[in-house]
């Protein structure tokens, strides 16, 4: 068992999943007999904006949030939301980024341009796991399930077995997708055979 | 052996609901407060209903505690505003069975209008107001609400906040504790606020107040954690959190009933630790009670009004330690925006397009305000985009309204734009009021309401139907139209609008979100057709992107389908392929 508290930090573009995601690390914490706070955003910051979820486990936690320089892991849905929050990370922890690329509002109506090589740049300054998960994600048939491919290479970096993950996946996720997201969730945790 | 479940905050107040043997449950939907009631529905031996609006949620709370049985409203601060007139009254009758207001503050304004702090509300209406630090003390602390409300005969706000309603953390649940219901007696001093009764329940709620600020010294919610003395703190709320991550030797006196303030306990406290700061999201509500006690203490001189705190805020201000935050440059901001497949972006292409301005409301439409849309000019509160408009003809002119309209959502109409249009109606306007109808309450996640069929507890229910209550009022011109027939709303827009008379276009189209709502058909680009001139980018649809050449490419994975970006090409560059 870890004796620090460990910070997990999930961000994204609303509507990207990162609820689910953070319910499944939320599961896997409890499970394993941490005392853990989650922190989510609700409504209208949800509609496509950008969209940050903060998951805190350890013997006893106080605060719900990620604060700057404090994650062990970020797990970067889209390549930009990677950029705008890796000042969060600590100097020895990692991220894992999902190469999808979303253009912001800003960006399609000119007022601004997507970044160049954004994880080129990050990955002079930090450890950088990337994935492209959508691919894999339609390889399995369901665009739906990438965040769980991207979970699964996140868990890599954890202490959680694969079995624990699978059980608490089983819990979590509505019945009817169970199956699909298990594959994923080994699709990311275990690579391409 | 105790059952322990993570639980969203406003799932724990849900339960903290249940467990006190709650019957009924009112409210309007509203981040941050929107899940206590969809996860009151779990409980069937809990009547829960969705209301038109807070003020009428707060009511039914009311009735059902003058009838006997213990009953709860919730709802979002600024929800607060339009239920303040029940709740300054009630106040004075107090309860029979037990009363609580769940109030959702929202610092850092994640999802609203304004920033105010729901504490101050409560000191104005004399009520007693408890706020919880997690999601335990926010199931238990609404349990001790209910018994507070029956023991002072007086209504409770328990105070929430986004970090807290949003955060999740583990509970031990317990079982309901079934009540039997308080007989009720008629009491016209009491229940009938008319002045000469109403004189006399000021006298109490004043005796009421002392009376808990007394007692709230022994109460196990306000606890002393004495720590290193040099420094103590005074908190509550999820900011007591911040302070334990922060200092986690300094003194600390946590306040859980932060209205009436327990001056003892604060006194004792302050005389026990040598730096005093007050540590408080939002208003100076504590600091400036205590400093006018002649306590010396630290408080807004250097902790912000606005937004949520942090424990790096501490380390910041107390500690004078360096944090370290190095933002990387050049990331262009993502601010919320209509979903692909919105039916609010086909009225308001086309609104931009016959440059109309529009009155706004509250809900996802508020978004046209922004860029490329830019539509709406301005927003206030539920249902005020039908009433300014009003006040604007009445100020200039009809014919200064020529080029406006009102724009609202089928639940803010629902909800008090109804009010704004008998007004209308009544003193003779000609304007022209857009109600975008997507069968939903959208922006806080798909709430039915009185026109959608549906109840809260999942039941059929009748349909007030917009166009016919429209009809009723004895408006003249009622249009229904399909939000995506750009032409044929162009069209009626262009007529109604040139009217003197008042007139209402019912703009229907099921928000694309709804799991009911799927369009067959997705929407792709041909490259070798797009001749780059990006007309199809104007509606600003998120599932549209330009390559480096130029040309456009529609992301598969986001397109719902709407086919609007096809209604925008004049080149055929953009066709119909199966989902």
């Amino acid at each position: 068992m870890e004796t620090q508290t460990k910070n997990i930090m999930i961000v994204g573009v609303g509507g990207q999943g990162t609820l689910l995601t953070s319910r499944i690390l939320g599961g896997i914490t409890q499970e394993a007999g941490y005392d853990v706070k989650l922190s989510e955003v609700h409504g209208m910051a949800q509609r496509g904006g950008s969209v940050v979820t903060f998951v805190r486990y350890g013997k006893k936690v106080a605060e719900p949030i990620v604060e700057e320089g404090q994650a062990d892991i970020l797990i970067a849905f889209e390549m930009l939301e990677a950029k705008r929050y890796a000042h969060f990370l600590k100097e020895e922890g990692a991220m894992v980024v999902n190469l999808w690329r979303i253009d912001p509002i800003t960006v399609v109506t000119g007022a601004a341009e997507y970044p160049e090589n954004i994880v080129e740049e990050l990955e002079k300054e930090h450890k950088v796991y990337k994935i492209d998960a959508m691919k894999e994600a339609l390889s399995l048939g369901n665009s739906k399930v990438f965040n769980i491919i991207v979970l699964g290479m996140a868990a890599r970096h954890m202490e959680f077995s694969k079995e624990t993950w699978l059980r608490v996946i089983e819990n979590t996720v509505p019945p009817k997708t169970v199956e699909i997201n298990k594959k994923a969730f080994l699709l990311g945790f275990e690579g391409r055979e | 052996m105790s059952k322990k479940k993570i639980m969203l905050g406003n799932e724990a107040i849900a339960r903290g609901a249940y467990e006190a043997g709650v019957k009924v449950s009112a409210a309007y939907p509203g981040t941050p407060s929107t899940e206590i009631s969809e996860n009151m529905v779990q409980y069937p031996e809990i009547y829960a209903e969705w209301s038109p609006n807070e003020k009428v949620a707060m009511e039914v709370a009311i009735g059902a505690s003058i009838s006997g049985v213990r009953a709860m409203a919730s709802m979002k601060h600024v929800g607060v505003n339009v239920a303040s007139d029940p709740l300054y009254t009630i106040s004075y009758s107090g309860v029979n069975g037990g009363l609580v207001l769940v109030a959702a503050d929202d610092p850092g304004l994640y999802s609203s209008q304004n920033e105010q702090d729901t504490r101050c509300v409560a000191r104005a209406a004399m009520v007693p107001v408890l706020e919880p630090s997690d999601s335990q003390e926010a199931k238990d602390f609404v349990k001790y609400a209910f018994e507070l409300s029956e023991q002072y005969d007086t209504p409770i706000i328990v105070r929430t906040t986004t970090r807290l309603s949003h955060s999740q953390g583990p509970v031990t649940l317990e079982e309901r504790q079934e009540r039997e219901d308080i007989p009720y007696e008629r009491n016209i001093t009491k229940y009938v606020m008319m002045p000469a009764m109403a004189k006399g329940r000021h006298l109490y709620v004043e005796e009421r107040l002392e009376k808990m600020a007394e007692e709230g010294a022994s109460m196990a919610i306000n606890r002393i954690e004495m720590g290193d003395p040099k420094v103590g703190f005074i908190t509550s709320g999820i900011a007591y959190q911040y302070v334990k991550e922060a200092c986690p030797e300094a003194s600390v006196l946590k306040l859980g009933l932060v209205h009436p303030l327990p001056r003892k306990l604060i006194e004792e406290f302050a005389k026990k630790v040598e730096t005093l700061y007050i540590f408080e999201e939002l208003e100076p509500v504590f600091e400036e009670q205590i400093k006018s006690w002649g306590i010396s203490c630290i408080g807004k001189e250097i902790f912000t009004r606005q937004g949520e705190y942090s424990a790096n805020l501490i380390r910041r201000a107390v500690l004078r330690q360096e944090v370290k935050t190095n933002p990387a440059a050049g990331v262009p901001a993502r601010p919320p925006i209509l979903c692909p497949g919105c039916p609010h972006r086909s009225v308001y292409s086309i609104l931009k397009k016959l440059k109309i301005h529009a009155a706004g409301d509250i809900g996802c439409y508020t978004l046209g305000a922004v860029a490329p849309l830019s539509v709406v000019d301005t927003t206030v509160c539920m249902g005020a985009s039908i009433s300014t408009l009003h006040g604007m003809e009445k100020a200039k002119g009809k014919e200064y309204i020529k080029n406006w309209v009102a724009v609202i959502g089928d639940s803010t109409f629902m909800h008090t734009g109804v009010n704004s249009l008998m007004n209308m109606v009544y003193n003779k306007a000609t304007g022209t009021v857009m109600i975008l109808d997507n069968s939903t309450t959208g922006m806080t996640g798909h709430q039915d309401h009185a026109a959608t069929g549906k109840t809260l507890m999942g039941e059929e229910a009748p349909i007030i139907n917009i166009y016919h209550l429209c009809k009723a009022m004895g408006i003249k011109n009622v249009v229904e139209v399909n939000a995506f027939e750009v032409e044929e709303l162009e069209r009626i827009i262009k007529e109604e609008v040139a009217k003197d008379e008042l007139s209402v276009i019912i703009a229907k189209a099921p928000c694309v979100l709804l799991k009911s709502n799927v369009f067959p058909t997705k929407c792709k680009e041909i490259p070798e057709k797009c001749v780059k001139c990006g007309a199809c980018l104007r509606p600003g649809c998120p599932a549209l992107t330009k390559t480096p050449e130029g040309k456009i490419t529609i992301d598969q994975t986001m397109c719902n389908g709407c086919g609007l970006c096809r209604e925008y090409c004049k080149f055929g560059a953009i066709e119909e392929v199966e989902a």
